[in-house]
């Protein structure tokens, strides 16, 4: 069977070199048989994702089989591993990532191939580049990090076993989200270029590429999200983000991706940031291959796994190739980029869309900055410094929250230039609102706990916190204010009722309601950080009956039991928790041994209430004692980080649908010269 | 009575003074077992290194040193990566440098070039007409749609 799985990597390898190859044979033909082998070139491409698919169903079928003669079997399984993470085996370790890495870009490939009729020429150069990038790994699984290497000598009877930080019911889920995002970056890349190398007449392939970016940008989103749950419920450190190194990598082409999100509008409405945009979804997809080269190769350390492989060099070549080709190409064809319209106001829509891409680059170049500065450090000091969260937390957070300012502020300035009336008449309630919800924080008694009784003079981390509640407060009431006033017009003119009316204007234009859907998923993400410097801790010995008090609950310990299965033996701790002398629930945190791993591993268990969780991890046993230690943690409205999570990626769903048409109006209003003079103009970004 | 009880309280007020000082320099501080966590939220099980530097930190503290000594003694001990942030003097100040430079560099660039743009803008205004024409209309009424998202 690895026979087999190595022999459809080669082959694989041989069909994406096809498909290149032969692929820009064809776009460079200009005589009819151009046409055939185009097509031939496309096949290719869609039997490579055969190749590579059957490949991979091999290496999950060795997990299963346990079939540890594979090196990569039986370094990442082990005999009584359950059925899901067996399946997980594929994603679990360097080779298996990267071949899985190869399986979603080829089925990205397959997709793009299969759907080439909606512009040919401008797809077959998609194509090849997608090849291209698939030779890449290709070449890495086939030569660098082999998934199908065998061990010497007789199989062994048992495997190493799985992390046992990876046995989560996420850990099946949030490495393909997270991978489906990084991949998913390769397809609008290989359109920007695509229609940068042909000179692509007008804006067509920003269109086509509209629901791949918004999918892919879902589904990193989803996967760092998953990451931070995960993080949480099962590193036990009371925490979400630790700002390690592999966080930062998924985060990178995140917020460069976001920028483009929004900066591509300005290109759609109004034929500007050409060369801002392309350049915009080429670094995206540079930072997908540099965040690999930052965890594989070893240069920066990381909790992570694969941190210690020797393929960095391989994706420094890689990225190197993508520089320059990109730079040839742009200088080559950059007069195609030329913007149709120049900005004209300092305060519109437009500007707050430079300046949002500017502070997500911003962010990013910090983010990027303080995770290289180490290296940077030991080459000019000579010796190795850490940058670690206090440092992240400090620089990074006033970025946010200008960004958290702007979106609220940019979807209510208009297209071209804004008025002062204009700025008067939209923000005037949500900024009462939004400074009204950050006095009662600040007047309110520290014993309505946390958040209230913020005093942002005590500490700056404090002031942060009011800020980014503010802030989140103006964007809910702004997005609030848009959906009210179109829902207004629509009902005036239709008749409807207001919630209908709110409904079908979001109908009307999916993504421009679905966009701000997901700006108050990131101000309700804002809100679950923001209770951060407020969390408290304490840590405590507990024998029978012994109580924890943290804010205004008891902690009493009942019980502790052991328990013990194929795959892990473990110790739980039974804890009540009351308040005000009544029962709310009961906690389980536990202690686990896996026993092919030898490991051990916290599970922390949570109560969730929105306003705070209180999160008890079993620390261990005393040894003189025999009686278990617990730490709980008070974390203040983290609900609302998840809460926030599903509402943006509700946002981004929505954006996907199509519009539906207008509603005719119930009697057509007459078109009449006698317009007042100070009628105001309807909607937003009027 | 009233000494022993302002003894008490004096205990007492630097028992939670010194925990404050745990709490805000164990946060500045890495575990050294390579977990990558900050020393007071390493929770690895059988950490050899975190239990011990708890246990220095509140002997260090408890013995009245600074904030300064007690970081200084843990550089000596365990290397300069034991602390959670750059320091702010000599080439590691630029680590705290570089992010404000840069945002305003940035938001300074930006406003550069909104402001040049405007000024090279032609201010074209549409030609004013007696009468419209119905194409001329709907060619608009497309523009300020696509313009306007409305």
């Amino acid at each position: 069977m690895p026979q087999i799985g190595s022999f459809l990597l080669l082959l694989a390898l041989a069909l994406c070199g096809y498909s290149f190859v032969f692929g820009i044979v064809a776009l460079f033909r200009k005589d009819s048989l151009s046409t055939l082998v185009s097509e031939t070139a496309r096949r290719a491409g869609i039997a490579s994702f055969v190749a590579i698919f059957v490949a991979a169903a091999i290496l999950v079928t060795a997990a299963f089989q346990n079939n540890f003669s594979i090196a990569y079997i039986f370094h990442h399984s082990n005999r009584d591993l359950p059925a899901p993470y067996k399946f997980a085996t594929l994603w679990s370790g360097q080779e298996g990532s990267l071949l899985f890495w190869s399986l979603l870009l080829a089925g990205y490939g397959f997709v793009l191939r299969l759907r080439h009729k909606t512009d040919e020429r401008l797809f077959a150069h998609a194509s090849a580049i997608i090849a291209g990038v698939q030779i890449f790994f290709l070449l890495l699984l086939n030569f660098a990090a082999r998934p199908f290497a065998v061990l010497p000598g007789p199989m062994a009877a048992e495997g190493a076993g799985l992390n046992p930080l990876l046995q989560y019911p996420e850990m099946v889920i949030h490495p393909p989200m997270l991978y489906l995002g990084y991949v998913g970056f390769a397809v609008p890349f290989a359109f920007a270029l695509g229609a940068l190398i042909m000179k692509y007449p007008g804006d067509k392939w920003i269109y086509i590429t509209r629901r791949w970016t918004m999918v892919t940008w879902g589904l990193l989103s989803c996967g760092i999200a998953l990451g931070a749950h995960w993080a949480y419920y099962v590193l036990g450190w009371g925490g979400y983000w630790g700002w390690d190194p592999v966080e930062i990598a998924s985060l990178l082409p995140w917020l460069t991706g976001t920028a483009f999100l929004h900066s591509v509008m300005m290109q759609e409405k109004r034929g500007m940031l050409k060369t801002w945009n392309v350049w915009l979804i080429f670094t995206t997809f540079g930072l997908c291959i540099f965040g690999t080269f930052l965890t594989r190769s070893g240069v920066v350390s990381s909790v992570h796994a694969f941190a210690q492989s020797s393929i960095g060099d391989w994706f420094v070549g890689f990225l190197a190739i993508i520089a320059v080709t990109c730079l040839f190409f742009y200088v080559r064809n950059r007069s195609y980029l030329r913007s149709e319209h120049r900005l004209e106001a300092l305060v519109s829509r437009e500007s707050s869309f430079l300046f949002n891409n500017v502070l997500f680059l911003l962010i990013c170049f910090v983010a990027l900055w303080g995770t290289l500065f180490p290296v940077l450090s030991e080459w000019i000091q000579g010796h190795k410094i850490t940058v670690g969260p206090p440092f992240f937390n400090s620089v990074i957070v006033p970025f946010a929250l200008l960004l958290l300012f702007l979106t609220a502020v940019g979807p209510l300035l208009a297209w071209r230039r804004t008025s002062i009336e204009s700025l008067r008449r939209n923000f005037l309630w949500p900024t009462v609102g939004a400074l009204a919800v950050g006095t009662i924080l600040v007047a309110a008694p520290p014993s309505w706990g946390a958040p209230f009784g913020l005093r942002p003079w005590e500490d700056i981390a404090y002031f942060y916190s009011l800020m980014a509640a503010i802030l989140a407060a103006l964007v809910m009431f702004t997005v609030a204010s848009e959906f009210l006033r179109g829902g207004r017009v629509i009902a005036a003119h239709t008749g409807r009722s207001l919630a209908s009316s709110i409904l079908h204007l979001g109908h009307r234009n999916t993504r421009r309601y679905g966009g701000y859907v997901v700006h108050i998923g990131m101000a309700l993400i804002f809100i679950g950080v923001l209770g951060t410097p407020l969390n408290r801790a304490q840590e405590k010995e507990m024998a029978f009956g012994d109580t924890i008090e943290i804010g205004p609950y008891t902690l009493i310990s009942r019980s502790f039991t052991q328990t013990e299965t194929p795959n892990y033996s473990s110790s739980i701790a039974i804890i009540d928790v009351m308040r005000g002398g009544k029962q709310l629930t009961t906690l389980y945190p536990e202690s686990r041994f896996f026993t092919a791993t030898q490991q051990p591993q916290h599970v922390p268990s949570v109560f969730s209430p929105l306003r705070e969780d209180l999160y008890v991890v079993f620390e261990g046993l005393n040894p003189d004692t025999g009686h278990p230690i617990i730490k709980a943690h008070l974390n203040p409205l983290v609900s609302w980080l998840w809460i926030g999570v599903l509402v943006t990626l509700l946002g981004t769903a929505l954006a996907l649908f199509p519009n539906a048409p207008p509603l005719r109006a119930v009697a057509p209003a007459a078109l009449t010269k006698d317009i007042p003079a100070n009628a105001a103009p309807v909607g937003a970004g009027d | 009575m009233l000494g022993a009880l302002s003894l008490g309280a004096l205990v007492l007020i630097g028992a939670s003074d010194n925990s404050v000082r745990m709490e805000r320099l164990g946060h500045q501080m890495m575990c050294v077992c390579s977990c990558g966590q900050v020393l007071l939220e390493c929770n690895h099980v059988g950490c050899t290194y975190s239990e011990t530097m708890r246990h220095e930190l509140a002997a260090a503290i408890a013995a009245g040193s600074s904030d300064n000594g007690v970081l200084q003694t843990f550089v000596t001990k365990y290397g300069a990566t034991v602390l959670a942030a750059p320091t702010n003097t000599g080439f590691d100040r630029i680590a705290w440098l570089v992010p404000p430079f840069a945002l305003v560099v940035g938001i300074g660039g930006a406003v550069f070039i909104v402001r040049t743009w405007r000024h090279r803008s032609t201010g074209a205004s549409f030609p004013v007409k007696s009468g419209v024409s119905s194409d001329d209309l709907k060619r608009l009424r497309e523009k300020a749609r696509k313009e306007t998202d409305l």
